[in-house]
């Protein structure tokens, strides 16, 4: 196992590399000067000169890359142009709510998904079966943005149930029910489109797993029939799972930029949205380069459940 | 025994007289494709409709409720026609989706081609760097780029675009590994034809219909990321009009005027989801495997 680990830390070396460069192009994208686009038409000559001196856009491109790459690996990742402040304490800040909402969307997802997949595979052609065939068909159609302001509509402003937006109470709150209260909806439109994936990939996968011969040899011996669904068929069905469950980690932590946006949630989403919006490069490449990196890691996290799930990948 | 006994219970449920799951199906795909037909005509024909101007201000009829006088779908917070303003909407959405996602087909089939048939340098120059697009969380890598780019329906769509193009690649990629070493190919090579030729006229008809699948999908899900983009104020810019737009705005009025936000959302899910009936029942025409 420990060399399974070292052997994919080290896959993980070339991409992250690859992510800074992309990274790092993003601000060299613009047509023109990006000294000029973050200061704006009004500026003088000297700001922008001083601007590009401070950020090193008179040199070569390699030469100002090596330059923003050994800050990156030393923590630095520059200052906000429109919040006056280092980028990274900012954005880490920020990276718990994200976190937070993008962890809870996924369990969210994943208890429910497999329940559901389970219980469709369980009892295939059953009303819960269609149904959940007809939900994972509108979840796959339906934007998070839009469903986020329907149920806001409904939970908070016609119901009264829940709060519509923020993390916390801005008078009185700050306790975790409070928190909780704020998280519910958030975390309820952003699972919304996973757990109809996870659904629908748990049963097909559940279904063949149910059709093996060690399945019907369980049976035969006389084993109980949750016993046979829940251990010999979901345990085996589960690495393709682990797989969807992994990438849905990476879309859920996508998605969150605009179900954060749509519940003024303090996350690294709106923070990069209203960083493009002030034209504050290092506040954006910031925020891009901490979910990158937070999303490679995660997918690192799942391949090495999947070594742990199945001995054969560690050998392969 | 095993694989005497394994197919029982399948046949038993093939032969059993019930072919309405798979009418039903075939109706449903028909009526999301008439949907689409008719949601692609509106927005083609959207000049010659009677429909009011989108982009005139009206403020004394500022948020009129749906089934008003002269606006049967109510008006946005300028006044202007909701009516006019979705169906000019589609226009830049449909196409959105469509551009961005032919787009993302052309560079995918075009690198997977590559990456699938050579190996050496430029299969490993494709490869990584799919798999340096895939590292990011798709909508995140589109806005980043948009970032660097500045806001605008163009860059949003570049946007998406690049982002998008990876799996194409990887799809395209899989099939031609496969088909690389297969014996027509050979023979092919053994009667003297160039790598163009082979890739051209052996492999590249062998991808026709995985290809439109994938597309089919892909064009709601391209429509989705523009209006996401669009939503968050990095797509479309006022006062053009762009589903995803309109919600954004129509979102500032949602406590008195919820159907200005819920109107253009809504219009977004129809779509997709009739755009997903189809690639489904396409999918299940084409590929008989699946």
């Amino acid at each position: 196992m420990r060399r399974y680990l070292a052997r994919r830390l080290l896959l993980l070396v070339p991409v992250l590399a690859g992510v800074s460069i992309v990274i790092f192009l993003v601000l060299h994208l613009s047509p023109g000067d990006p000294a000029e686009i973050m200061l704006g038409s009004q500026a003088t000559k000297e700001d922008l000169a001083r601007l590009r001196e401070q950020m090193g856009l008179n040199e070569p491109l390699p030469v100002q890359y090596v330059h923003w790459i050994s800050h990156v690996l030393r923590g630095d990742l520059g200052r906000s142009l429109w919040m006056k402040r280092p980028v990274l304490p900012e954005v880490l800040q920020r990276l718990k709510a994200t976190l937070l909402l993008t962890v809870t969307a996924l369990v969210l997802s994943t208890v429910v998904g497999l329940a559901f997949g389970v219980a469709s595979a369980a009892w295939p052609r059953s009303l819960l079966d269609r149904f959940s065939a007809a939900a994972s068909l509108f979840g796959a159609s339906m934007p998070s943005f839009w469903l986020g302001i329907v149920l806001m509509v409904i939970f908070a402003l016609w119901l009264g149930w829940l709060p519509a937006s923020g993390m916390f109470a801005p008078y009185g709150g700050g306790g975790a029910a409070d928190l909780l209260s704020h998280l519910v909806l958030p975390a309820v439109t952003l699972a919304a489109a996973s757990v109809t994936i996870v659904a629908r990939l748990t049963r097909s996968t559940m279904l063949e797993a149910l059709g093996q011969d060690y399945i019907r040899t369980a049976r035969a011996k006389g084993v109980t029939e949750g016993f046979v669904v829940l251990r010999h068929g979901l345990k085996n069905a589960l690495i393709p799972i682990v797989t969807v469950i992994g990438v849905q980690a990476g879309y859920l932590l996508g998605g969150a930029v605009l179900t954060e946006t749509v519940f003024a949630w303090p996350g690294v989403g709106t923070l990069m949205v209203q960083g493009i919006l002030a034209r504050d490069f290092p506040l954006v490449q910031g925020c891009v380069l901490v979910v990158a990196l937070s999303f490679a890691l995660i997918n690192l996290g799942v391949d090495l459940l999947y070594a742990w799930l199945d001995p054969r990948i560690r050998y392969e | 025994m095993s694989e005497l006994a394994a197919p029982l219970p399948r046949t038993a449920t093939a032969i059993a007289p019930a072919p309405s799951p798979a009418h039903r199906r075939n109706v449903v795909a028909v009526v999301a494709a008439c949907a689409l037909i008719a949601t692609v005509l509106a927005a083609a024909l959207a000049p010659w409709l009677p429909l009011l101007d989108p982009d005139t201000v009206d403020t004394p009829s500022r948020l009129r409720p749906p089934l008003s006088a002269g606006h049967p779908l109510g008006t946005d917070e300028f006044g202007r026609d909701l009516l006019a303003r979705l169906v000019w909407g589609a226009r830049v959405s449909l196409l959105a989706g469509v551009a961005t996602a032919a787009a993302s087909m052309v560079i995918g089939v075009m690198l997977g081609l590559l990456g699938g048939f050579y190996t050496g340098w430029i299969e490993a120059v494709v490869m990584r760097l799919t798999d340096v697009l895939m590292a990011f969380p798709y909508i995140l890598l589109a806005i980043a780029i948009v970032g660097g780019l500045g806001p605008g329906l163009r860059n949003a769509m570049l946007a998406i675009a690049i982002v998008g193009f990876p799996l194409y690649t990887r799809l395209v990629r899989g099939v031609v590994l496969s088909l690389r070493e297969r014996e027509f190919v050979e023979a092919a090579r053994a009667l003297g034809a160039g790598n163009g030729v082979i890739l051209g006229r052996h492999i590249l008809p062998h991808l026709l219909s995985p290809v439109i699948v994938a597309f089919s999908l892909d064009v709601g899900v391209k429509i989705l990321a523009t209006a996401g983009l669009s939503f968050l104020g990095l797509g479309t810019q006022p006062p053009t009009a762009d589903w995803g737009s309109m919600l954004a705005t129509g979102r500032q009025f949602v406590v008195l005027s919820p159907h200005v936000a819920l109107l253009p959302g809504l219009a977004i899910f129809v779509i997709v989801l009739a755009l997903n009936m189809v690639g489904d029942a396409l999918r299940d025409l084409l590929d008989p495997r699946l």
